[in-house]
């Protein structure tokens, strides 16, 4: 890849003096590719972590236990309504302090990377906004439709897993999709406790080089690349599962 | 097995065993402070047709939803095939396999074919082996007519095509009698007839049928007996030759002469 | 009739008339469970031997960090503001019948409205002078705070593009064939019939990119702007840098921000629920 690009924009460099040096130093085009990977991988296990927080959440608001449902109220507000960024400096700083640090020969390391701390924040910040999305979703499927299933017979469990739920997740799915893009967006924030994503990673590169403009378009178009592609896929996800003769 | 031939109009002789398979004894039930069944006893027995009239708001769709345990009564009795509906040790499901239940609204499940809808009990409930029962899902398809639509999505019928669908899904569970809710009053005038063809097929082969409907030309034709019910009580019952002709209740004359 | 059952619930989570309306005690609730968690770990971290308590740190503090949190609210009202004036210049171009401002409007729509506000942030920061020169001779100085201002500015004003379109796309044809049918001209049209039937299905959306902008002016303290966050760090450095501080002062900051957002939130709620019964 480097040797189709490299030669392009050494030469743009030369002639006019635009550095994207992250596409033809092998050095910086490195660290550009790890910091590419950690943002996916984090974008992955964010997203994944907040979806079965929703579903968990949204079973749990349905269980009989008010004290559990308190439970779930209570964190919904609370992540809903407080800035993620906190939520992650309280995370990392605030409990990072309290979690054990293990001895790696001859330095110490937390067990807890801020890379983790980041998934586990965000992936509960964004599970705060999927409960809601999915219990709508359980709310909104017809009470008729459950009836017809506990006519044939359908056990709690079972009307719930061949109906409540595949009819809720179509139902969901374009708040969700909403919601999980946003959260692709957010884990650029991740960056305020230095987990080496792209974000974090571009401000090195532009702190050594000095090409801020165009480090920023870099940033720019990876971000817009990516989210754009998350919601094409959820999209054709959204059109693969779309109910015949409904919602036209 | 399942099905006979058709047999174009008139009920059916209603079979020598008269035992009731459905039985309401004095059944009270009330949403709050508003009484909906105000003691409620009629008998169906195998194979019969019952058919229940009267104006909107007058307890008939309650009555059928209780029967299969949907809504719990208040007070009184409801068995089927012997078996308490409202006994709290009662295995609701052994008492939901003996009864189908078929809705105004159809309540198909959306996101399955026609073909799934009518799988989807009987293996995940009844947990048969697939092969069988798509084979008895299939043959009912063809017997509500619908052959060729097996893999279309409920959004892609027309009204009357899902309630056939709904019929058969009931029937794919076996049960030994089907409640009918006001199964036409969602349909356009004409793809009523298809559903009642099909239903009148059932009631034919000796399914035993309790329909509330407000097509009385249908309940007259296929009936065995006839409720007539109003403010939570049966007015007046019989064959559908006297309540039609000479019912006795100025209420049933009045509501007759409105409809008919 | 296609099951108009299942079609009523898909309308219903669409209008948000499904979501459950929130309740006073949630208040209560959370905030106790704040306070017990921020009592339990002064207490906690008091006793591992820190000689003056982290609360007591705090309650020294907190004056200073509210100072902070009084520039977070006050650059979150002014980047609405401008947010709205530019949002719904934005979303006019977007439904203009000119290509040349309508498919422009939509890209700089979907740039805003896509980019991460950090990214969007560090873009204005860095990229925008300390300060302006006017023609005649003037200076008109941009201080980080106004720069973090117009940064949050940017994603809204994105969002409220996009808000004005759907809400204008709602509105019935026969609106629009009818104001033709009185002469109206196209302008008219917009000013007198169209955009006053958007304003009440636009209010609860902009009410809730509100909170989620003021939850966003956190990330001016990365640049050193003097709000809360800034002024939390700099009196956690202040009272000694110890690790204890860190858990009670930035649970502070958590219930600060919720206790300005949550009423918003709940205000919001009502409002969709009350414009979804119409």
């Amino acid at each position: 890849m480097l040797e189709l690009i490299g030669p392009f924009f050494r030469d743009l460099n030369d002639r006019t003096g635009w550095n994207f040096n992250v596409f033809y130093d092998p050095y910086e085009y490195g660290r550009f590719l790890a910091g590419a990977a950690t943002t996916l991988q984090l974008i992955g296990w964010s997203l994944a972590l907040s979806l079965v927080i929703g579903v968990l959440g949204a079973w749990a608001q349905s269980a009989r236990s008010r004290a559990l449902r308190w439970g779930v109220d209570a964190y919904i507000q609370a992540f809903r309504n407080t800035p993620p960024m906190i939520q992650l400096l309280f995370f990392y700083f605030g409990l990072g302090a309290f979690t054990p640090a293990v001895d790696m020969g001859g330095y110490s390391q937390p067990v807890i990377s801020s890379f983790a701390w980041a998934v586990i924040a965000l992936g509960i910040f964004g599970g705060a906004f999927n409960v809601e999305i999915f219990r709508a979703g359980i709310e909104a499927v017809p009470d008729a439709t459950l009836e017809a299933a506990e006519s044939l017979c359908f056990s709690r469990l079972q009307t719930y897993l061949y109906v409540t739920l595949p009819l809720a997740f179509r139902i969901s799915l374009p708040a969700l999709t909403n919601n999980l893009v946003s959260l692709a967006k957010t884990t650029s924030l991740a960056y305020i406790i230095t987990v080496p994503e792209m974000t974090y990673v571009l401000n090195q590169v532009w702190s050594d080089n000095l090409n801020v403009p165009e480090m920023m378009l870099v940033l720019f178009g990876f971000y817009i690349t990516v989210v754009t592609l998350l919601a094409a896929g959820l999209h054709a996800v959204e059109r693969r599962l779309v109910l015949p003769g409904y919602g036209r | 097995m399942l099905f006979a031939d058709p047999i174009a109009a008139g009920p059916a002789a209603i079979p020598q065993d008269r035992r009731a398979l459905v039985s309401l004894r004095d059944v009270r039930k009330s949403y709050g402070a508003f009484e909906v069944l105000k003691g409620i006893s009629l008998d169906v027995g195998k194979g019969e047709v019952a058919c229940i009239i009267g104006p909107s708001g007058s307890g008939k769709s309650t009555l059928i939803r209780c029967i299969n345990g949907l809504s719990p009564i208040q007070d009184g009795s409801i068995t089927v095939d012997g078996q308490e509906v409202n006994d709290p040790k009662l295995d609701k499901l052994s008492l939901r396999r003996k009864v189908g239940i078929v809705f105004q609204q159809y309540n198909l499940f959306p996101h399955k074919t026609v073909l799934e809808n009518v799988m989807l009990a009987p293996l995940k409930v009844l947990r048969e082996p697939r092969a069988q029962v798509e084979e008895r899902a299939l043959s009912l398809i063809a017997k509500v007519r619908l052959t060729g639509k097996e893999r279309a999505y409920p959004g892609e019928l027309s009204g009357g095509q899902q309630q056939r669908v709904a019929i058969a899904r009931s029937l794919a569970m076996r049960p030994e009698v089907m409640l009918f809710d006001e199964v036409t009053a969602a349909l356009d005038p004409e793809t009523v007839k298809e559903v009642l063809a099909t239903i009148r097929e059932l009631a034919a082969e000796g399914m035993t049928c309790i329909l509330v409907t407000h097509e009385m030309g249908f309940a007259r034709e296929v009936a065995h007996h006839v409720y007539f019910t109003d403010g939570g009580v049966i007015v007046e019952d019989g064959p559908p030759d006297r309540i039609f002709r000479e019912a006795q209740d100025p209420r049933t004359r009045q509501f007759l002469s409105q409809v008919l | 009739m296609r099951q108009p059952a299942f079609q009523l619930g898909m309308a219903r989570l669409r209008d948000g008339g499904v979501l459950r309306g929130l309740r006073a005690w949630h208040v209560a609730v959370v905030l106790l469970a704040l306070a017990v968690s921020l009592a339990a770990a002064a207490t906690r971290l008091g006793t591992l031997g820190s000689p003056s308590s982290a609360l007591a740190a705090l309650i020294d503090y907190a004056p200073f960090i509210l100072r902070g949190f009084a520039l977070n609210l006050a650059m979150s009202v002014l980047a609405m503001a401008i947010a709205t004036v530019l949002g719904i210049g934005l979303g006019l171009m977007q439904i203009s019948e000119a290509p040349l401002i309508r498919l422009p409007a939509r890209f700089v729509t979907h740039l805003l409205r896509n980019s991460p506000w950090l990214v969007i942030l560090f873009l204005v920061m860095y990229l925008l002078p300390i300060e302006i020169r006017l023609p005649g001779g003037g200076r008109i100085p941009l201080p980080d705070w106004v720069k973090a201002t117009l940064a949050f500015a940017l994603p809204v004003m994105g969002n409220i593009s996009e808000i004005l379109r759907g809400a204008v796309r709602l509105i019935p044809t026969g609106q629009w064939e009818s104001a033709e049918g009185l002469a109206f001209t196209r302008g008219q049209t917009l000013r007198y019939i169209i955009l006053p039937q958007c304003i009440r299905r636009g209010i609860p959306p902009w009410m809730n990119w509100y909170a989620l902008l003021t939850l966003s002016t956190p990330m001016a303290s990365i640049f050193s702007v003097h709000e809360a966050v800034s002024n939390a760090q700099a009196s956690m450095e202040a009272a000694g840098a110890r690790p204890e501080l860190l858990l009670p002062f930035y649970l502070f900051l958590l219930c600060l921000f919720f206790v300005y957002i949550y009423p918003i939130a709940v205000w919001t709620r009502l409002l969709e629920r009350r414009y979804a019964v119409r």
